[in-house]
C-alpha cells in the first residue's frame, strides 16, 4: 500500500524544523496540505533507507530539515544529513528518479516563514515535474 | 578483509529482468565493512530495485536477508526458507559467498551483485587499499611488513625500480607511495637496512595451486 501517495515527506529535526513547523501552525501560516511532517531527534538520524522508503511508499518528494550550519544540537548531525541527501540523489538517479526530488534545508526553530517557504518551493518543484 | 564494490545498477537490473520475486542476500562480514554488501546495503539495493521496477511499471517483490558469513554453509542454511520463496538470488557477498549460495541452492540462479576486487584494509573512511595478493609464499619478513607484490606497481622483489619520484612517490601513480621507499624507511627504523642488499630470486608463484586448498593439521 502506498501510504505516502503524492505527499511530500518532511523529516524535521526536533530542535529546529519541528518547532518551526509548529510555530507556522500556531501563527496560522498556510502551507500545502500534502506535507507529512515526521519528527526526528536530529536530521542526522535520517538515513538513506528512510529516504528511499519514503519514495517506495509513493512520496512525491522528501525534505530533510535540520539545524543551521554550526548550530546542530548533536554537533555534526546536519552535515551528515547533507552528505546523505547528496548520496541519495545519486541512488535515485540510478533508478531514473529525478534527484531534485530530495532536498536538505537548514533552518532555526524560530523561522516558521522559512519552513513554509521551503515546503512551498518543494511543492512547486514537484508540480513542475508533473508529480 | 576482502574488498568488493557494488556492480552498476543497470547491470543488476538486467540480471533480474525475467524474475518477479528476488532475494537480495547480504553478508555481514568483509563486504559489510567495505560498504558493499552488509545489511544496510541489502536494504538500499532492495529499495532501489523496487523503485526501478515501479518506475517501469513492472512490479517486483524483493526479499531481504543477511547472514553473518555467506561463505559458510551452516550460516547460509539459516536463510533457506527465503531462498525457497524466491525465483532468483542476488548475492552481495564476495565471490566465495556467491559460490557457496549457488552450490547450496543448485536449482536457483544466484547472481553476483558486487565485484570482488582485492584483500585490503581501510585507509580512511570510504577508501580501501590493496595490501595482499594471496600469493601463498609470504615475503613480508624481508620487507619490513610492506608487500612489494601488490603495493609496488611493478610487483618488484628487488626494488626500487629507479623511477621513484621526489617525495617517494610512484612513477606510475604519483598519488601512491613507492612501496620500496616505504620498505627502505621501515627497515631503517628497525636497523635492518642490510636486507636491502639482498638479491631475491624470482618468486615461485606455483606455491599456490589453483584452486587453493588448506588442510588444518588437526582437522
Amino acid at each position: 500500500m502506498r501510504i505516502m501517495n503524492g505527499h511530500i515527506v518532511a523529516f524535521c529535526c526536533e530542535h529546529s524544523a519541528y518547532p518551526a513547523a509548529d510555530s507556522a501552525g500556531r501563527l496560522g501560516l498556510h502551507y500545502p496540505e500534502n506535507v507529512r511532517v515526521i519528527r526526528v531527534p536530529c536530521a542526522g538520524r535520517v538515513d538513506l533507507i528512510h529516504i528511499l522508503k519514503a519514495f517506495e511508499n509513493g512520496a512525491a518528494a522528501v525534505l530533510v530539515m535540520g539545524c543551521e550550519d554550526g548550530a546542530c544540537h548533536h554537533i555534526t548531525g546536519n552535515t551528515r544529513a547533507k552528505e546523505r541527501v547528496k548520496y541519495s540523489e545519486i541512488l535515485l538517479k540510478e533508478v531514473n528518479i529525478d534527484g531534485g526530488r530530495v532536498r536538505m534545508f537548514n533552518l532555526s526553530p524560530n523561522a516558521p516563514h522559512k519552513f513554509v517557504r521551503a515546503v512551498n518551493e518543494m511543492t512547486r518543484i514537484t508540480k513542475e515535474s508533473g508529480r | 578483509m576482502i574488498i568488493a564494490e557494488r556492480k552498476p545498477m543497470e547491470e543488476i537490473k538486467q540480471l533480474i529482468v525475467p524474475y518477479r520475486k528476488v532475494l537480495v542476500a547480504g553478508c555481514g562480514t568483509c563486504v559489510a565493512v567495505c560498504w558493499a554488501g552488509g545489511e544496510k546495503e541489502v536494504g538500499i539495493l532492495a529499495s532501489q530495485l523496487r523503485l526501478a521496477r515501479s518506475v517501469e511499471r513492472n512490479e517486483i517483490s524483493i526479499l531481504e536477508a543477511t547472514v553473518e558469513r555467506q561463505c559458510e554453509r551452516e550460516m547460509v542454511a539459516e536463510i533457506k526458507d527465503k531462498v525457497a520463496e524466491a525465483e532468483a538470488v542476488i548475492s552481495l557477498a564476495c565471490g566465495s559467498g556467491v559460490q557457496t549460495m549457488a552450490e547450496m541452492f543448485e536449482d536457483k540462479p544466484v547472481f553476483p551483485g558486487v565485484n570482488t576486487t582485492f584483500i585490503g584494509m581501510p585507509e580512511r573512511e570510504g577508501l580501501w587499499v590493496e595490501m595482499c595478493g594471496a600469493c601463498g609464499d609470504c615475503f613480508l619478513d624481508r620487507t619490513g611488513g610492506v608487500c612489494p607484490i601488490v603495493r609496488c606497481a611493478k610487483g618488484l622483489l628487488n626494488g626500487p625500480c629507479g623511477g621513484t619520484r621526489k617525495g617517494g612517490k610512484c612513477e606510475i601513480d604519483p598519488e601512491k607511495d613507492c612501496a620500496w621507499v616505504l620498505i627502505y624507511r621501515r627497515l631503517e627504523k628497525q636497523g635492518r637496512l642490510d636486507l636491502m642488499r639482498n638479491y631475491y630470486a624470482p618468486k615461485n608463484y606455483r606455491a599456490v595451486k589453483r584452486p587453493g586448498k588448506v588442510q588444518a593439521a588437526k582437522a
